[in-house]
């Protein structure tokens, strides 16, 4: 990354004025991915001043501003009382604390990264994005338009809900990506499955959670069917890390100990 | 443009590019303690406090750095000399290469969470990369260390 100009926003609205001003102006979070990019920068818009990294919660949800740290989200405890802590569980695996001061999940979110360990957890949390000019939309929305998105992320919300979370991470060493990582949130009647670094980014595995939508509890044949249609149904790739095959063999296991796991807990 | 932050206690005000980054803006400031392994944010040698917080300087651009507190080994003699003891009772240095960027997260350990047990100070030092030595003769130097034996 060249950067030809460094710009401390001084409001959003300056932030967003900047960004559209020219393909060759972007925002910059922690900075740690652009980094790694070859993009020849007129200017970055640092969003630090803008007070964008509070973890708050309300009565009905709990919202993240785009610029809060992975290590914030690790050691929050409004975070951690969501569905077992998945979030906080799955940036606590991201490389080590000193990036993770770094790291924003405004940065995790726009990137639509494949190998993202924390998009998985907040679609099984049903979050929704707020964006400056275009408003509020839901996360699987955002990363379904195919279409790039010039406005600044706000804020993170996730609706509380009554429930409990799964999250693992399968890699082959400490600091690597996964090779898959899987999300399973279940509330009442509802199951949520997620499974990403597939290499593609996460998506829902739809047709595995339309089978188990609507029980509450669940007996052993369901859970050995649905974590069998995850693995069938999504497709996965194949990369230097792991095959496809072992890939598809690793969500049908790790989907079925989820199920099983938050099945245990709810009975 | 320019930077004003307080480096080691002492306020500087710096002329620096938009892309520099604080890995260089600190050697170039003479600060040799400070390191460029990766250049890739992935083996914890460059490391450096900002705000008491550990940082991979190699990532951090010094354009933030306005208003900041920026600590490195040699701001921290006396904590540095009490590690460097541990490190040598345990043998847990060899080339050394690694040391600044363990010792600043190891007084950052000890400032937010000084009764860490071990599997904290594992946790906190992950990222962390040293080639030569091994991780079970340094963390048991960064426990007495936390434990504040000499
Ligand atoms: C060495 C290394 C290892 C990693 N390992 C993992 C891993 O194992 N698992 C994992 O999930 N992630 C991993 N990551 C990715 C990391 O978690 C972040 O997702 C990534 O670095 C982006 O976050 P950032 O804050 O650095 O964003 P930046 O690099 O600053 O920005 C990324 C993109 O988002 C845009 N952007 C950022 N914030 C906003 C905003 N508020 N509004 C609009 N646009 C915005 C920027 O313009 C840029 O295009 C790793 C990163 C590194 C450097
Ligand atoms: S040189 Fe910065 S983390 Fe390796
Ligand atoms: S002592 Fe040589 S890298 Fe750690």
């Amino acid at each position: 990354m060249n950067i030809k100009h460094f710009h401390k926003a001084a409001s959003l609205d300056d932030a967003y004025e900047r960004v559209n001003k020219s393909r060759h102006h972007a925002i910059i979070a922690g900075g740690a991915w652009m980094k790694f990019s070859s993009r020849e920068l007129e200017e970055v818009i640092d969003l630090s001043d803008l007070g964008l990294d509070a973890i708050e919660e309300t009565k009905n949800e709990v919202i993240i501003g785009s610029m809060t740290t992975l290590h914030a989200i690790e050691t929050s405890e409004i975070l951690q009382a969501l569905f077992n802590g998945i979030l906080p569980e799955a940036a606590a695996q991201i490389v080590g604390v000193g990036l993770r001061n770094v790291l924003t999940i405004g940065g995790s979110i726009i990137g639509k990264y494949g190998f993202s360990d924390l998009l998985g957890p907040l679609l099984c949390m049903d979050a929704q994005l707020n964006f400056h000019q275009a408003g509020k939309m839901s996360l699987e929305a955002f990363l379904d338009a195919k279409s790039s998105i010039n406005d600044v992320l706000v804020s993170v919300h996730i609706p509380k809900q009554n429930g409990k979370g799964y999250f693992k991470k399968v890699r082959k060493t400490a600091l690597d990506f996964a090779v898959l990582n899987i999300a399973i949130t279940k509330t009442t009647d509802q199951f949520k499955i997620a499974l990403g670094s597939r290499p593609a980014r996460a998506i829902l595995a739809m047709d595995a959670m339309a089978v188990l939508n609507g029980y509450e509890s669940l007996d052993n044949k369901q859970i050995e069917n649905a974590a069998k249609i995850a693995a069938d149904a999504t497709t996965f790739g194949d990369n230097h890390r792991a095959s496809k095959a072992y890939r598809k063999e690793l969500a049908y296991v790790y989907v079925r100990r989820g199920l099983f796991m938050l099945n245990k807990e709810a009975s | 443009m320019n930077v004003t932050f307080t480096l080691n206690g002492r306020l500087r005000n710096v002329n620096i590019e938009p892309g520099d980054y604080l890995v260089d803006t600190l050697r170039q400031l003479g600060l040799r303690s400070v390191r460029r392994g990766c250049d890739s944010s992935s083996c914890g040698v460059c490391t450096i406090l900002v705000d008491n917080k550990p940082v991979p300087s190699c990532t951090t651009l010094t354009a933030r750095m306005d208003n900041k507190t920026v600590t490195t080994v040699e701001g921290i003699p006396k904590e540095a000399s009490l590690l460097a003891d541990e490190f040598g009772k345990q043998g847990a240095d060899q080339c050394g290469f690694c040391n600044p960027g363990i010792a600043l997260s190891a007084y950052a350990l000890k400032l937010n969470h000084p009764n860490a047990d071990e599997t904290m100070i594992r946790h906190f030092m992950v990222g962390h990369l040293c080639r030569c030595t091994g991780y079970v003769s340094q963390t048991t130097a960064l426990k007495a260390y936390l434990e504040g034996k000499r």
